[in-house]
């Protein structure tokens, strides 16, 4: 993280006096609005999908997620950071990780009454409009409540893959399909609940998913 | 009365047991007394043997008398003394006496405080008080909060918890901060300490609801819960409801930040079943009207978080609501108010009734204007701690000052945590409460611009000020009328405030700000500082200059391998040293780690960028009795 300040740099560019969490050699991000695929906003150890029961988006999580999909616009109220919400106002520079040195939790709350403000709507609706199921896990004891993160379906597919778990929902009809058998999007609108089932129970779900997908599409 | 000290040993230890009840302390009692004794009136802890008064009933012990020795009659009184000694500080001093006096200083020690959860393992500090009543520990450093940290970094309270259950059954209190807490922590807590009373959770995380469920359900005696700033999982668990049905002892109850719902109905009936209770502060997710039910049931609190502060959504438009006013004019003791989470500013005047008698009001996540604040503010005449949204801008803080001539501790926080954006307060709110609230001693301010006149002036002011935290949020921002760096400004305020232990700093600074820190600040016991500095010089002013530096917490600074090595006389004095995204290289932190076999020295690295080059992310270090830990993460390397 060596920087080339001099006193007499200063004067001129604050930019380039940046100091940055980017990695040796990658150059101070000068034009870019948001830092977010650099090492510095990325802070890939929000993962949404953990499955030693973390499976919950926590908001420190899912501002730190939203920091990375911000580019699309399907955001919900987190982040007020990089997101950009009013047109009318310049693009946001370039933020640092950690500063100003506002804990997540304060940055969260404050960033959905924010929200809520320019939106127009009722700040007492407090959380956001993203879908809660509850999740559980064969073998752990607790419950918990998880948020769908719907840009992750990616990483939740990774994760489990790679494990002897099978994920598995249980959707609006009532019936319990394996996640990955159909699309994303169906998934997300039908999800109920979740359930992460070792892969030896997970037998016999499968057939039905193509059924609904025929039936759907 | 003069009495025998026998060595303890197990088969003895029935001996003591059945000595005269009266002179035994509550720590050798197998049940817990009723009244618990408070520890300025903790009954003299003697141990007796051999016959004569000392003698209970049943007693199976020899009857002789052996004439005692001076040094044990020395240690008795030494004792009795001891029990007295309530400050750590001095108990430290106490134990480097003579062995004996830390024998005995580790028998009489009640309350263990670990200021870092790693300088010191759970079997050693067991093993060295063995009657601990209450006990503190702090894990994470303060920039994790920061998101400079990955998760899972450590600081897990499971080693913990099983070592105390197995050597403090009477351990009464608990209280953490930045510690990771399972659910099964806190089983095994309430499963082991019968008698515990308090349980305080400081930015921790790592449980959710089940685990408070056990907690409220098992923990009979329990009269203090406290969550603060901590996140807890929502685990579809109604917590609330486990509290026993009976009535509990609770006195305090807060769980503001708490996010998910609770039961109403189940907290009502808890608050009607808690006669004692003085302190409630509810999370967002109660409504004024289910406030206005509570505080019916609980007319006797002093402290009360407001939830919400909004109608629910039932409520329409004409509705005639509950009679707010009555209901806080109702609750005579109330001193302490916070909340207001969703707060509709027309409901604000419901609180005048407290204002007279208000010490501490927290708005800090109200977005409230100068103009809802006013006409509030202006009978807060007793007010001492007050936590504010920058939404009330500089004529807000102007009102502050004009009223609140008691004020001890303040702090603005930003509506908008961004850099770029105008800003609602500035120099003008700084140096309006510096001439109008002479007794400041603690303020945490942010805000977009700052002038070096306006800190001086606070310098001079308010010579009481104990901790003085600027955060001037855009990077590297020069003192906005002259152009000038910061340095005069923060150089007053170490030079001038006598009694400062605590500096945050924050905009344009160079070497010579870092140059009057060590020159003034004498007592500075903690330093934060971002993107500062120009060389190493500023680092080793510091860390030549600071006698009492403990806590050193630095980022995005100019500070190399020279600069840490100067402090190599310093480091063993202090708790940590915490550097972030500096010049520092694998080298440096090596040569530190050579030369202090006694610090643990961290090198943490982002995640996405595990190889070793030779460039150190993020070095934390930190005195420890103990060396490396056993539970590193992958991303940390331990030198």
């Amino acid at each position: 993280m060596a920087t080339s300040v001099l006193g007499t740099d200063r004067a001129d560019n604050y930019k380039e006096t940046e100091l940055c969490l980017g990695l040796p050699g990658a150059a101070v991000a000068k034009n870019e609005v948001e830092t977010a695929t650099k090492a510095t906003g990325k802070r890939g150890f929000a993962e949404t999908v953990d499955l030693k029961l973390h499976l919950q988006a926590k908001d420190g999580v899912m501002d730190l997620n939203e920091n990375i999909k911000s580019i699309t616009s399907n955001v919900k109220n987190h982040l007020p950071a990089v997101t950009i919400k009013d047109p009318a106002k310049p693009p946001a520079k370039a933020q640092v990780v950690g500063w100003p040195p506002v804990r997540s939790y304060r940055k969260n709350v404050m960033s959905q009454k924010n929200a809520g403000e320019e939106g127009d709507q009722k700040a007492s609706t407090g959380g956001s409009s993203a879908a809660f199921v509850k999740v559980c896990m064969d073998g752990a004891p607790y419950l918990r409540k998880g948020m769908i993160d719907f840009m992750n379906e990616r990483k939740l597919m990774d994760l489990l893959n790679s494990s002897e778990y099978v994920p598995s929902y249980e959707d609006k009809d009532g019936d319990w399909m394996l996640v990955g058998d159909v699309p994303w999007e169906m998934f997300v609108n039908s999800c109920k609940r979740l359930r992460i089932m070792k892969g030896s129970e997970a037998i016999g779900l499968a057939p039905r998913a193509m059924e609904k997908c025929k039936s759907r599409t | 009365m003069i009495t025998n000290k026998k060595p303890r040993s197990s088969d003895t230890d029935s001996i003591y047991m059945k000595d005269d009840r009266t002179e035994m302390s509550e720590d050798d009692d197998r049940s817990p007394s009723p009244n618990s004794i408070t520890h300025d009136s903790r009954p003299t802890r003697t141990y007796t043997t051999g016959s004569g008064p000392g003698t209970g009933p049943g007693s199976s012990s020899v009857p002789e008398y052996l004439a005692p020795c001076p040094d044990q009659v020395l240690e008795n009184v030494l004792e009795n003394v001891l029990l007295f000694l309530t400050s750590r500080k001095d108990r430290n001093a106490a134990s480097l006496v003579c062995r004996s006096w830390y024998r005995v200083e580790a028998l009489t020690r009640s309350d263990l405080f670990i200021g870092n959860c790693y300088a010191v393992s759970p079997k050693r500090a067991t093993s060295r008080f063995t009657r601990i009543r209450s006990v503190t520990l702090k894990g994470r450093p303060r920039f994790a909060d920061f998101n400079l940290m990955p998760p899972n970094w450590g600081a897990h309270l499971a080693p913990w918890v099983s070592a105390m259950a197995l050597t403090y059954p009477w351990l009464e209190k608990v209280h953490l901060k930045r510690m990771s807490v399972t659910d099964d922590d806190l089983a095994l807590l309430a499963e082991s300490f019968s008698g515990f009373k308090e349980l305080v959770l400081v930015c921790c995380d790592g449980f959710g609801t089940s685990g408070l469920a056990i907690v409220a359900s098992r923990c009979r005696q329990l009269k203090v819960l406290d969550l603060i700033e901590s996140e807890v999982s929502d685990d579809d668990v109604d917590w609330i409801s486990y509290f026993p049905d009976t009535g509990t002892c609770l006195e305090s109850l807060i769980f503001d930040c708490v996010e998910c719902p609770i039961d109403f109905d189940a907290l009502e009936r808890l608050v009607a079943n808690s006669p004692s209770l003085k302190k409630l502060r509810l999370n967002r997710h109660v409504s004024m009207g289910q406030l206005h039910r509570l505080m019916a049931q609980a007319p006797r609190l002093t402290h009360l978080g407001t939830g919400s502060f909004s109608p629910s959504e039932d409520v329409g438009q004409g509705e005639q609501g509950p009679d707010y006013v009555s209901a806080f004019a109702a609750c005579k003791s109330i001193v302490c108010l916070s909340g207001f989470r969703e707060i509709i500013p027309d409901y604000l005047p419901a609180i005048n009734p407290v204002c007279a008698n208000l010490t501490s009001l927290n708005f800090s996540y109200a977005n409230v204007s100068a103009e809802h604040l006013k006409p509030i503010i202006s009978n807060c005449h007793k007010l001492q701690i007050f936590w504010v949204l920058d939404s009330i801008c500089d004529e807000g803080l102007q009102a502050v000052a004009a009223t609140c001539k008691e004020l001890r501790e303040l702090r603005v926080f930003p509506f908008e945590a961004r850099e770029d954006i105008e800003g609602p307060v500035s120099e003008v709110g700084l140096q309006a409460v510096s001439e109008g609230c002479r007794k400041l001693q603690s303020i945490l301010y942010f805000c977009q611009r700052m002038t070096n006149a306006a800190v001086v002036a606070m310098s001079k002011n308010c010579p009481d000020l104990v901790v003085f935290r600027l955060c001037i949020m855009g990077r590297h921002r020069p003192d906005h009328v002259t152009g000038e760096p910061m340095d005069e400004g923060f150089g007053a305020i170490v030079m001038n405030c006598k009694k400062l232990t605590r500096l945050a700093v924050s905009g344009l600074l160079t070497d010579r700000a870092f140059a009057y820190i060590g020159k003034y600040g004498k007592i500075v016991r903690t330093l934060s500082v971002a993107f500062a500095g120009d060389s190493d010089m500023g680092l080793k002013y510091v860390l030549e200059g600071c006698p009492r530096l403990q806590k050193l917490e630095i980022r995005d600074s100019p500070f190399g391998d020279a600069a840490l090595l100067s402090g190599l006389h310093h480091y063993y004095n202090m708790r940590f040293l915490w550097m972030s995204a500096c010049n520092l290289s694998n080298q440096g932190c090596q040569q530190i780690a050579q030369a202090l076999p006694r610090l643990v020295v961290e090198v943490i690295k982002h995640e996405d960028n595990l190889d070793m080059d030779e460039n150190v992310d993020t070095l934390y270090m930190y005195r420890s009795l103990e060396g490396p830990r056993d539970d590193v993460p992958r991303f940390v390397s331990i030198l």
